[in-house]
């Protein structure tokens, strides 16, 4: 297929490399350097969407990260990416693009009949239209509204895309490679400071690359490239293309989107997709350069209409004719340079300037090209439906108000300049309140708050010379705070155009008895009619009419249309913009990737795995791992074709039975040292600490300061002033800062240190009828007899040559011991264990087999220590000191904690001895009382006796203690479950607790 | 992110860092009589000033010290830092 509008000798497209790709499911080419907005347009493509609100066709309307209009959606590999901006997407072979928001086709939608039915969509339809009757909403309006609305569709697959993080700092951080960016970046560089210039598009040099302009004897463009090279040749200096800074956070962090292989077939298999880049920067000078303005017209969104900065950029790095009969529609200079270059690639403009008589180097210019200018004149409205056929034009009166000589003028594009608008949304983001600068009727950034300059076009200095001034010296007086160099480099001279005044007009009046569509917001459907009707209908604030009309609330962040929306209520309220304010500015400047905020945090990679010393053993032993925390531990070791429930209980009767070995590894496990030790821990648990021997555990329980169960452990006293305290896995991290708080904040005077050792150690549990039998065989050197190591004591062991630190206590409510070696040696000690233990009958269980034999044993954990207990609620009122202090020990008196009536834990038992009680499950009185059911507390936590064979819960219910003996019920409304049951001591087993110490 | 100058380690992101709330709380001595509502201020009541406010953060992913930063509540302009026993203004 022939490309009708390319141009032969102009652009910087690679002419050598043809790329072909697919829009809509024709296939198309263009050439390497093309966005697909210019190789569609290069093809005579000019509809690719269609409007949010009343499905208009849409075409392009910019040439970059303003464009309100062409937003496509990539396909590839059979994923999808939603929202991409045809305008930045560069072309890559076998690329696959299509239209989104229209239904069944971009050129026969449905959906225009909303363009119809206009009366059912003014400023507020949602909150109008689509109000009642209620019952409306779900059935009609909604999948209504989500069928007819939206920018594409997210892919509900899995992102097999790569995105990463990266953190930099540097001194200076500019963000836009246009001539300011360059300009200060070069001399920040020079100047020895380390620079990051991030530059949005492929190509550096913004506007350098179109304008007709010299610097030091060269062209805008080849300066540009003289200085980039110069810059990427320095080590101080990162370049970065494709990169957007979207967002400016506080401290002078500011966010960064690089784009590696958007524009790569992909065949790339280790490059990210997009890299976040965090950036501290010392000092941030915001290039971001300025957008044109639109005019506002009758159908001022008909595809062809577009701004006339875009056909010149189309014209000048892409080569490509946006129009053979170009209008071009302009209230200053800018729509000449257009024109001009239309005129030298052989095509004949007409320009339309709303002013009287200017008169500048360019309007000259255009003049002795004999190019056809008609003064005070504008574009009435666009004519044609998918694409422009032609305009009525009009001569405007001196006050602007009215329209004569309406004529039918024959054109193919309409290219507007309504002024320029400075992008000062990165300094707003920074908290720099900006200034309305009459003059060129747009806001400017005002005085920083944090350490940020705004320069260039940005700052709203529009010729070039003044923006290299101020650009050479910024970035010398920035650098230099920071080096102190004084290495002040020479500024070149610039030559350009002088220009005139533009004219504040920008939106040309109805003529009688037309009632044209006038757009402000192109993305979001917003016309001059629904600001005027949002006015009439009282909101003044304009957040407000923002919200209430969605200008500006699109994708593009209104980029164009703020403005001329300020300048609308401006003029209806009869005042100035400033009084107006405008609304407020939040990154992201461009949409981000949900990928690219997430980087490589996804799935197995979001938190940290962490595995005990022993994890290949059990993997190799078929264990069926859970997440305990960030730990990964055997939940169950799975033989033959068991399920986790038959598993669970083999292994746990083995324990009660024979001899069982459990990986307790993930404990938390805390050295506390120092001559203070003893009263610091007196201090930190309810219970008493100060006369613990060297060689002895205690189990204890700590306190928040508002009484509630914070963590329970047993500690023991190594040494003198050594003591070993085990937390619970889940609690480890925050009992270590707790531990922190008190000792450097509140009693720095205790002479103590903590450390977290929980890595250096290994641990395994041994319990069981026989696990003395087997810690003999274990360790036949040390004496492990009921005398030699009692219950609760410690003693020092050499397991086959490894020393080992062997506590006698017990979770499972057995004989039992914990053995710790250091972590290295950790698999050489579960090995002999399950070695030795053969003869013992030993078998590893997992942590669902320890939650049976610790619940059984109505031993806590994390399910009824859940925050919300105080010891008294777990039965552990017994090891709350009445004679010494503690932290929370004064919340314990506290009105709500003494009631007699106050919880406590309990034992249940299903009458029927064989329905499970749901975790979670209420225990009531009255199944059938009305709703909703008094409760008197809930199920914690559930497992099959192996004791006794049946299901047993425990539970935390009001005035537990005579509630023993009752007959109640376990309700479970998610389970749809009421199980009749009998409430019993939450030590359901052994409740003396002779064999722990047998 | 705020930037948080710690005065052992030296300027750090904040993800290095766990907020721990007003600094200018004082715990009750050990041992001491306190009424019910002294207790309750101590346990729950805070200031939530718009402005200056002396905060503890605790340098959770380097020196584990916890530090009291002086920062302002509604711009986050960090005045100064002071280690855990230093004297604040
Ligand atoms: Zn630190």
């Amino acid at each position: 297929m022939s490309q009708d509008f390319r141009l032969n000798n102009i652009g910087m497209v690679n002419r050598n490399k043809k790329i072909s790709f697919t829009f809509n499911g024709k296939k198309y080419f263009g050439y390497e350097g093309d966005t697909i907005a210019s190789a569609l347009i290069a093809n005579g493509v000019h509809l690719v969407g269609r409007s949010f609100k009343y499905h208009r066709p849409r075409g392009f309307f910019g040439v970059g990260v303003d464009e309100p209009y062409a937003i496509l959606q990539l396909e590839r590999n059979n994923e999808r990416d939603p929202n991409i901006r045809a305008t930045e997407q560069e072309i890559f072979e076998g690329l696959e693009v299509k239209s989104v928001n229209c239904w069944p086709s971009v050129n026969f939608d449905i959906g225009a009949i909303n363009n119809f039915l206009k009366m059912f969509f003014p400023a507020g339809f949602y909150y109008k239209t689509f109000m009642w009757p209620p019952s409306f909403w779900y059935k009609i309006y909604e999948p209504f509204i989500r069928m007819a609305a939206g920018f594409g569709e997210a892919s509900i697959k899995h992102d097999k895309e790569r995105y990463e993080h990266k953190y930099e700092y540097c001194d200076v951080l500019i963000t836009g490679s246009g001539p300011s960016g360059l300009a200060s970046a070069y001399a920040a560089a020079k100047n020895g400071a380390r620079v990051i210039l991030a530059e949005d598009k492929p190509r550096y040099g913004g506007s350098l690359l179109t304008s007709d302009v010299n610097i030091g004897n060269q062209t805008g463009a080849e300066w540009s490239e003289k200085i980039i090279t110069e810059l990427k040749s320095m080590s101080n200096v990162i370049v970065k293309n494709r990169s957007q800074v979207f967002g400016y956070y506080d401290h002078n962090m500011l966010v960064m989107s690089e784009r590696i292989s958007d524009h790569l077939p992909k065949t790339q298999k280790y490059l990210p997709k997009q890299r976040l880049w965090y950036i501290r920067a010392k000092e941030v000078l915001i290039s971001s350069g300025s957008i044109e303005r639109p005019l506002v017209f009758g159908n001022n969104d008909t595809p062809g209409v577009m701004l006339s900065s875009a056909a010149k950029e189309y014209m000048k790095v892409y080569g490509v004719l946006v129009g053979k009969k170009p209008l071009i529609f302009t209230n200053n200079d800018s729509g000449y340079e257009t024109a001009v270059e239309f005129k030298k690639n052989g095509v004949n403009p007409l320009i339309l300037d709303t002013r009287k008589e200017p008169s500048s180097d360019i309007i000259s210019e255009a003049k002795n090209l004999g190019i056809e200018i008609k003064f005070s004149h504008v574009v009435v409205a666009a004519k044609g439906y998918k694409k422009v056929k032609s305009a009525d034009i009009a001569k405007i009166s001196d006050n602007k108000k009215d329209l004569s000589n309406i004529e039918n003028i024959e054109c193919d594009c309409i290219c507007v300049s309504g002024f320029w608008t400075p992008s000062i949304h990165l300094a707003s983001q920074s908290g720099n309140k900006s200034e309305f600068n009459e003059k060129i009727d747009a806001f400017i950034p005002k005085k920083s708050k944090q350490k940020e300059n705004t320069i260039g076009s940005a700052n709203g200095k529009f010729t070039l010379e003044e923006t290299i001034n101020e650009a050479f010296d910024k970035g010398y007086e920035v650098s230099n705070k920071i080096t102190e160099n004084n290495n002040k480099v020479s500024i070149p001279t610039v030559v350009e155009k002088k220009s005139t005044e533009h004219d504040k007009f920008w939106c040309v009046p109805l003529p009688k008895g037309k009632s044209y569509k006038r757009f402000l917001d192109f993305q979001n459907d917003v016309a001059v009619s629904d600001i005027e009707l949002a006015l009439r209908e009282g909101f003044r604030s304009i957040e407000h009419v923002k919200r209430y009309t969605t200008l500006g609330m699109a994708t593009d962040q209104g980029k164009t249309s703020n403005l001329n929306g300020l300048q609308l209520v401006s003029d209806i309220e009869n005042k100035v913009v400033p009084q107006v304010g405008h609304t407020t500015f939040r990154p992201p400047y461009t949409p981000v990737s949900i990928g690219a905020i997430v980087g490589r945090e996804v799935g197995k990679h979001s938190k940290p795995t962490r595995k005990s010393p022993m994890h290949e053993w059990h993997k190799k032993n078929n264990a069926v791992f859970v997440d305990a925390g960030v730990w990964l531990r055997p939940r169950y070791y799975k033989q033959g074709n068991e399920t986790l429930f038959e598993a669970s209980k083999r292994e746990a009767k083995n324990v009660r039975k024979n001899v069982g070995v459990c990986d307790v590894t993930t404990l938390g496990k805390i050295d506390v040292k120092g001559p203070d030790a003893a009263e610091f821990l007196n201090r930190v648990y309810t219970n008493a600490w100060l006369k613990l021997p060297v060689g002895k555990a205690r189990y204890g329980v700590m306190l928040r300061e508002d009484g509630i169960v914070m963590d329970d452990g047993t500690t023991t006293r190594i040494s003198e002033n050594h003591y070993h305290m085990t937390t619970t896995t889940a609690q480890a991290a925050n009992v270590l800062s707790h531990l922190e708080y008190y000792l450097q904040l509140v009693w720095p005077e205790l002479n103590v240190n903590v450390v977290s050792t929980t890595e250096q150690w290994a641990g395994a549990a041994i319990a069981g009828p026989n696990s003395r039998e087997l810690l003999t065989k274990l360790f036949p050197n040390t004496d492990v007899s009921n005398e030699g190591l009692p219950f609760m004591g410690y003693k020092e062991g050499d397991l086959f040559g490894i020393p080992a630190k062997i506590y006698r206590i017990s979770f499972s409510g057995e004989l039992a011991y914990e053995v710790n070696v250091e972590s290295n040696y950790g698999n050489f000690m579960w090995e002999k264990i399950i070695e030795v233990g053969k003869e013992f009958q030993i078998q590893p269980y997992g942590t669902e087999a320890l939650s049976t034999l610790r619940i059984e044993m109505g031993h806590v954990a994390g399910s009824e220590l859940d925050g919300r207990t105080i010891p008294h609620d777990a039965s552990l009122e017994g090891l709350v000191s009445k004679k010494k202090d503690f932290i929370g020990k004064r919340s314990l008196s506290r009105s709500a904690f003494i009631k007699p009536d106050r919880e406590k834990i309990v034992g249940v038992v299903p009458l029927d001895k064989t329905t499970s009680i749901p975790e979670g499950s209420y225990i009531v009185k009255d199944p059938k009382a009305k709703l909703p059911n008094p409760k008197l507390g809930h199920v914690s936590a559930s497992c099959w006796s192996v004791e006794y064979d049946n299901p047993f819960s425990l539970a935390i219910i009001k005035d537990g203690k005579n509630m023993i003996g009752q007959k109640l019920f376990a309700m479970s409304p998610l389970k749809n479950k009421t199980i009749p049951v009998e409430i019993v001591s939450s030590h359901y087993v052994d409740p003396e607790g002779k064999r722990v110490r047998a | 992110m705020l930037y948080i100058f710690c005065p052992h380690c030296g300027s750090r992101s904040q993800n290095e860092f766990a907020y721990g709330g007003d600094a200018t709380v004082k715990r009750p001595e050990l041992n001491k009589e306190i009424s019910d509502q002294e207790w309750n201020n101590f346990v729950y009541l805070r200031k939530s000033p718009r402005g200056k406010h002396l905060e503890l953060w605790h340098h959770i992913s380097g020196c584990r010290q916890w530090i009291k930063v002086e920062r302002d509540t509604s711009t986050h302009e960090i005045f100064k830092t002071y280690k855990a026993d230093e004297l604040t203004e």
